[in-house]
């Protein structure tokens, strides 16, 4: 065993991270090591590199207890590391970058020439064919990764761990990547592959392994694993947990609501694959895949917060203008991110002015909101919400993060759009207010306004959505509708996308 | 809601002052910045033996101050937006010098020329704006050149020389006071009641306020801060008032100068576009998801920067009675230097108009102050470094420990 990680427990103040991880890494294989936020895949790799010192537990390389204290302490012991962010030197030459603390000298000064023949070396087997005394950010991003790839084996050797390696690169690039990957697991190197597309897992790995909420789940050869048992590991569901009973009780069949607005071929390359979507009003629309499947940037696409590069939207009146934030507002559309503390609250504002923000944008500022009734808006949204506050003066930065995510929420409601879109609306709630989240969901919608709800928690997605939109690796792959919509049959969808179809149809 | 005045009441005295001292802790910030400005006047007040307040030297005082006030209410706008404008001095210096090459060169008549001038300013800062907002170029990168070419072009403009003297009534904007209706011997009765009429003004806004304030229950302010504070405005203002009515009279510029202060407050405070100002200096991310056009908001914010520079240069050279090519050199630093004391954050979103104008008279007060006493102009610079390096870090602090 080329590395053995033995009960390795790390916690947080506040969390355990992980708790009595067991994990193995043989020389001459691809691991995958899979889970989704928050499974404790970043610590555990952090552990490896001497990122974090962990709290107990053992790491074994080649047999010898190791424990490494600086990333450049596991480097010299052989495990190196290459984040999804490169860290190198983008202002540097490659050959700088490459020889980067041990920089051939002569009489004391760098070498260049010795350099870039260091570094020519160095990149020599990884067929590239580059200019190694350019400037390393004038390469593209699949370039500069196995430019890393290079650095990091060359100083290390024995243990490469990729961090989402493929995160940014098409799908050329992805396969010319496999192949010097598949090239330095048959000289001997270890690697473990972090990576959210199950596809490239299946293609590429030998083995794998899940985490989820920092324990170890399963150890498995790829060959004798599938999809679904895989995300079943992953998310840690029971394909037999009955939700039916959570349903929402629609009002009306999903055929008989009326159309309110309809987008076609809405995408952008490298985002998120071109997708049609109907919207009807005072319906639930879920949107639900594994992180990194393309769900927020879907509903970045609608809101113009990323400009899309094709398709357009239609309602009643004709075209609807969604190019940038401003117009998806003016159009009525809404929409609460996921990351509330850098999208959402602006923290040396009062409550009050948070949530009146996007209600007086779409007004305009000719049409200033009256004090009154912005003092109404508020008290009646930190009542409904239960926001924890003294008052509606208080600046926004000085409250609890659940509150400042609810104060984002009332923002948008405030706003009574007809298209509202929530991205993760309960993370982080405590039970009140999510329970309180969810009716106004219901209510919301009995008013006619229809809502995108994006949601990690697959129940909760079955509990409020009328249908659910699956995605997986950056396309809108399937949807499910009316009796369709279980936990399970998004699970199954996930997992095995061509036979979802069939499967979910001979079941409903 | 009146119970929640009366609570306040009714506590044992033993909270009442904890529960004081805590909201002293909480704003220390807001009264820091006056109590600052007022132990520096007592200060100097002691040390020069009472020339300080002297009514020729006050008025003289405000005169000297007014353009740097000017323009820090542009600049607190500019700098609360998460930006910076180091053009400016190079702004005033420019405007002056085109309003004395219209008025004594080109015969134009000087109200036209004052008028070309404001507009001339707004484009100039409109034009800076443009590459700020629109395309990302960074404010101290686009501001820095702008500094560059106006001071050129204020040179060029002048050709190297002064050019002077302006017509009398050009220089009233800056020399002339409140006419005296009342004509008394040696008093300008006209220019107390201003005086008292706006201090009057402000202790009835103070009050509304707190009555909206515990209407609302959302009262915090102990009531005898509340009453040491009004009062101390109240005070300050109408002895002010006395003192200049005692030698001339209120100066034009501080009348105008208390017409910009009361117009930027409350736009500041009170409108939308002011708020949708902190709004994208706070987040602008979240801002632009919310609908604010911030691009558009930054590019005004420039253009109404510009417009203050041009200005305060019409009032600095109706001040001198001609243009130098050297008006307004390093005028921008004594303005940012303002701002920040008045307790502006630099990553933006945060200060207030009031603020940032008493900052410029903390600036103001030393600068005077320290002339009086004769301290040479090497060790006021490095005072006055040093007053807005421990302003900036006490901001720092008190920000960290709350």
């Amino acid at each position: 065993m080329l590395l053995s990680i033995r009960s390795l427990s790390k916690s947080f103040p506040g969390t355990k991270a992980l708790d009595a991880v067991d994990f193995e890494l043989k020389a001459g294989e691809v691991h995958a090591l899979l889970g989704e936020n928050g499974a404790g895949k970043s610590t555990l790799i952090k552990c490896m590199t001497g990122a974090y010192r962990r709290d107990s537990g053992q790491i074994l390389l080649d047999g010898q207890p190791v424990s490494p204290g600086t990333t450049s302490e596991a480097q010299e012991l052989g495990i190196g590391t290459v984040y999804q962010e490169i860290n190198l030197l983008p202002n540097l030459t490659v050959a700088q970058n490459l020889t980067f603390g041990r920089e051939p000298r002569r009489f004391g000064m760098i070498s260049s020439r010795a350099q870039r023949d260091m570094a020519r070396e160095m990149l020599a087997g990884y067929g590239l064919d580059i200019d190694v005394g350019r400037d390393l950010g004038s390469y593209s991003v699949a370039v500069q990764q196995v430019i890393a790839i290079a650095r990091a084996v060359s100083l290390s050797g024995k243990v490469l761990i990729l961090d989402e390696p493929t995160a940014s690169l098409d799908a050329a690039e992805v396969r010319m990547l496999f192949d010097i990957l598949r090239d330095l697991r048959d000289r001997g190197l270890g690697i473990v592959f972090v990576s959210h597309f199950l596809d490239q897992v299946f293609d590429l790995c030998d083995r794998l392994t899940v985490l989820r909420n920092g324990c170890k789940i399963a150890t498995e050869a790829i060959a004798e694993t599938d999809r679904l048992k895989l995300i079943k590991h992953m998310l840690g569901r029971e394909l037999d947990e009955a939700t039916e009973e959570e349903r929402r009780k629609t009002t009306a069949p999903h055929e008989e609501r009326h159309e309110m607005l309809r987008f076609d071929r809405v995408g952008r390359p490298g985002t998120v694959a071109p997708f049609d979507l109907t919207v009807r009003r005072g319906e639930v629309i879920g949107l639900a895949g594994l992180l990194g499947s393309g769900r927020t940037e879907s509903a970045e696409l609608l809101f113009g917060v990323r400009a899309a590069q094709s398709g357009q939207a239609h309602d009643e009146a004709g075209p609807v203008d969604f190019s940038n934030p401003r117009a998806a507002i003016r159009a009525g559309f809404g929409f609460a991110p996921e990351d509330r503390k850098t999208d959402g609250i602006i923290a040396d504002l009062s409550v009050r002015e948070n949530i009146v923000l996007a209600l007086q944008a779409r007004r305009g500022w000719t049409h200033p909101v009256p004090r009154a009734e912005q003092n109404r808006l508020a008290d009646d949204y930190i009542a409904r919400l239960d926001i924890r506050t003294s008052d509606a003066e208080k600046a926004v930065g000085d409250l609890s993060g659940g509150n400042q995510q609810k104060v984002v929420l009332a923002r948008w409601l405030a706003m009574n759009p007809r298209f509202l879109i929530l991205d993760e609306p309960t993370r982080g709630i405590d039970i009140g207010a999510h329970a309180e989240i969810l009716r106004l969901i219901h209510q919301m919608t009995a008013e006619g306004m229809a809502l995108l709800v994006i949601s990690s928690e697959f129940d909760e997605l079955v509990a409020v959505s009328d249908r659910i939109i699956v995605l997986r690796d950056r396309r809108h792959a399937h949807a499910l509708v009316g009796d369709e919509v279980t936990a399970d049959a998004i699970v199954r969808a996930i997992a095995t996308p061509d036979a979802a179809q069939t499967q979910t149809r001979g079941a409903a | 809601m009146s119970h929640v005045v009366d609570s306040t009441a009714e506590k044992p005295a033993g909270e009442q002052a904890r529960a004081s001292w805590r909201f002293l802790k909480n704003h220390l910030r807001e009264y820091g910045i006056l109590f600052a400005l007022i132990a520096i006047m007592a200060f100097f007040q002691i040390a020069t033996g009472g020339i300080l307040l002297k009514p020729v030297n006050l008025t003289n005082l405000v005169l000297q101050n007014s353009y740097i006030v000017i323009m820090a209410i542009g600049m607190l706008l500019v700098i609360v937006a998460g930006h910076i404008d180091l053009s400016v001095g190079s702004v005033l210096g420019f405007t002056g010098a085109l309003a004395a090459v219209m008025i004594v060169n080109w015969d134009v008549h000087y109200l036209i020329a004052g008028a070309l001038c404001l507009v001339v300013g707004a484009l100039i800062g409109a034009a800076q704006g443009f590459w700020v907002a629109y395309f990302r170029i960074p404010s101290f990168i686009v501001t820095l050149a702008g500094m560059l070419v106006f001071k050129g072009l204020t040179l060029w403009l002048l050709a190297g020389q002064s050019v002077g003297p302006l017509p009398p009534q050009f220089q009233l904007i800056a020399s002339g006071f409140v006419p005296d209706l009342f004509a008394m011997e040696g008093f300008n009765l006209m220019s107390f009641l201003i005086g008292l009429a706006v201090a009057t003004g402000l202790v009835l806004l103070a009050l509304r306020t707190r009555v909206a304030q515990a209407k609302t229950g959302t009262l915090e302010e102990p009531f005898a801060f509340f009453a040491a504070k009004t009062a101390i405005i109240f005070i300050g203002i109408s002895w002010m008032s006395w003192l200049m009515a005692d030698f001339r009279g209120l100066p034009n510029v501080f009348i105008v100068m208390a017409l910009l202060i009361a117009v930027y407050s409350f736009v500041t405070s009170r409108t939308t576009t002011g708020r949708r100002i902190y709004a994208i200096g706070g987040n602008e991310k979240a801002a632009t998801l919310s609908g604010i056009n911030s691009k558009r908001l930054v590019f005004l914010t420039f253009a109404n920067m510009g417009m203050l520079a041009a200005l305060a240069g019409l009032v600095f050279a109706a001040r001198l009675n001609t243009a130098t090519p050297k008006a307004g050199a390093t005028f921008e630093l004594d303005v940012i230097a303002a701002v920040f004391i008045g307790g502006a954050s630099m990553a933006g979103g945060v200060g207030t108009v009031v603020g940032a104008v008493v900052g410029a008279f903390i600036m103001g007060v030393m600068n005077n102050g320290m002339s009086i006493l004769g301290i040479g102009i090497d060790y006021q610079q490095v005072i006055k470094g040093l007053v807005l390096l421990a302003a900036v870090i006490f901001d720092v602090m008190n920000k960290k420990k709350g």
